[in-house]
């Protein structure tokens, strides 16, 4: 299951009805406070600053949107947007990417 | 509504269950005998660790999940199991970034390393000329640094990383360095010198000046991310700005190194008593020793910035270096020695630094192998008449030797 | 990330607007902590 072809993200606001996946050189690890991502390619260190990020991040790949996976994760629908935004900010530094539905 | 997190710096500051950055020095044996080493290597430790003692250490990080280990030396590559190790780790999930004198990168070498994506290599150089870097290095060693980023290059192997301690010699050369590193598509690091191994006995005549650290300072606000530090200054956020990374004292908290004999120090700078929280082949290895030891536990509870945290500087430097401080003779709840405001040396003034602990430890070669640093200069100290009156020698019995009575 | 001093204060104006700590944390979004990102080449610099 390789990423879509990327697309520029610089400013786009984030897909949440897209089918997203973590990038295949990132490398996750669960911590007390949420998880610590690091970017094999890119040598970058991401925060997770919440468990429930995590949960929804791990499950990106197998749930249709990211909207199904914040749903997944009893992500409350006030906060939806703000998780939008946080999983903008994994797409624009390449820790999570799109793939091809289905 | 979700419960508010922590600001980044607090989470670090109460500990994670892996280190994030952690260092291992697989040997302390070395070709070299850079004046400044922070590990006093030179001669191999006999009660170094065993290729399999190596490997159960590679497969417990792959347990915590450490993404990457670094691995340096004395000189990691001239242990015969090296390349075996660096295969191991890659191959149970653990990236491998090393440090080399480059004495073993040849083009073989060189070309095994360009197929691996989870290796990150960095040479050392202390020094844009090879007058410069010899000196604190050794004879040769800028030729065997050059050679090797050659092999590197030559092999396709681009962004690896030219390393570079900070000096009052070198301090000029960071124009050069920035072009050294970009003729090879490499990348430029800059880190800081500090006074820990052979580097306490250096320090005095090494460090950056005051001048010399603010002209730092600006140089790489300027080169942004271009040019990397591993957070080495950031006591220098005292300035203003902070410089991009963490900006504190990952010691014991995100931070920590294994020393070739499995002893599990705070930080690579901080190989002393004082700083052990234990040893990979104990019970519980390395594992426990990170998770439980009293030493780290201790480091991870709210530290006491003392006198500093009255400082309007404190948020951004965080009072600076933990281990420049202990082998100065400074106490850790107070200024770093190069405090930006002046504190540091303000402090040092009236320390008793001769009661500084010492570095523990020295595995320095027996026979003399370190250059002297000399420096040559033809201008003559004020007092001798003309040019063409010699210097006067130590041995001369003369009491009045050399002196010139002031009108003269 | 902020690689000019100019940018760095703009970012960091942002941050005290949003009440968050820390002078040096560029790299935060703002009004966000879910997610902060630093790039990490190496705690102290020595490798």
């Amino acid at each position: 299951m390789a990423c879509a072809a990327s697309t520029d993200l610089a400013g786009a606001a984030f897909d949440l009805d897209a089918a997203w996946r973590l990038a295949p050189q990132v490398q996750v690890r669960p911590e007390r406070f949420g998880a610590l991502l690091y970017h094999f390619g890119t040598r970058q260190l991401s925060f997770l600053n919440s468990p429930a990020l995590l949960a929804v991040v791990s499950s990106l790949a197998t749930q249709p949107s990211a909207r199904a996976a914040c749903a997944a994760a009893a992500v409350p629908d006030a906060e939806l947007a703000r998780y939008g935004r946080a999983l903008g900010t994994l797409a624009a530094s390449q820790m999570i990417c799109r793939r091809d539905p289905v | 509504m979700t419960a508010a997190a922590l600001p980044l710096v607090e989470q670090f500051s109460y500990g994670l269950d892996a280190p994030i950055c952690l260092t291992w020095e697989l040997t302390y044996a070395c070709n070299l005998s850079c004046v400044h080493c922070l590990s006093s290597s030179g001669r191999r430790d006999p009660r170094e660790l065993g290729t399999a003692e190596c490997r159960a250490v590679i497969d417990e990080l792959q347990r915590m999940q450490v993404f990457y280990v670094n691995i340096g030396g004395g000189e990691p590559t001239v242990r015969p199991d090296f390349w075996d190790l660096l295969d191991y780790a890659t191959g149970h999930d653990v990236g491998v970034k090393f440090s080399t004198n480059g004495v073993r990168i040849t083009p073989r070498a060189a070309r095994r390393l360009a197929a691996s994506d989870y290796v990150d290599v960095q040479i050392s150089l202390d020094g844009a000329t090879a007058q410069v870097n010899d000196a604190v290095r050794g004879p040769g060693s800028y030729g065997t640094a050059l050679r090797a980023m050659a092999n590197l290059a030559e092999a396709g192997f681009t962004g690896f990383k030219i390393s570079v301690v900070m000096t009052r010699h070198n301090a000029s050369q960071l124009g050069e360095f920035k072009a050294l590193a970009d003729s090879f598509g490499a990348q430029l690091r800059l880190t800081r010198l500090r006074p820990s191994g052979r580097g306490a006995g250096v320090w005095d005549e090494l460090h950056l000046t005051a001048g010399q650290q603010r002209q730092l300072y600006d140089w790489l606000a300027a080169h942004g991310s271009s040019v990397l530090t591993g957070d080495s200054f950031f006591h220098l956020s005292g300035y203003g700005a902070a410089l991009p990374g963490l900006n504190l004292c990952g010691a014991g908290r995100v931070v920590c190194l294994i020393d070739p004999v499995g002893d599990v120090y705070a930080c690579p700078f901080a190989i002393h008593p004082a700083f052990l929280a234990g040893n990979v082949r104990d019970p519980g290895g390395f594992t426990r020793v990170w998770r439980e030891s009293e030493l780290f536990g201790g480091l991870r509870q709210p530290q006491s910035g003392g006198a500093c945290e009255s400082c309007a500087a404190y948020r951004s430097c965080r009072g600076g270096c933990m281990a420049a401080k202990f082998f100065t003779g400074l106490p850790l709840d107070g200024p770093d020695p190069e405090c930006v405001q002046g504190h540091g040396e303000r402090a040092l003034a009236t320390a008793d630094t001769a009661a500084a602990p010492r570095p523990a430890g020295d595995h320095s070669h027996r026979t003399r192998r370190a250059p002297v640093p000399v420096e040559l200069s033809r201008r003559r100290p004020a007092g001798l008449a003309s040019a063409g009156h010699p210097p006067v020698s130590a041995c001369n019995p003369d009491p009045l030797a050399g002196f010139t009575p002031p009108g003269r | 990330m902020a690689d000019h001093p100019a940018a760095q204060l703009a970012d960091e104006a942002a941050h005290d607007a949003a009440g968050l700590d820390g002078p040096g944390r560029a790299d935060v979004v703002a009004d966000e902590v879910l997610v902060e990102e630093v790039s990490i080449d190496g705690m102290c610099g020595v490798y």
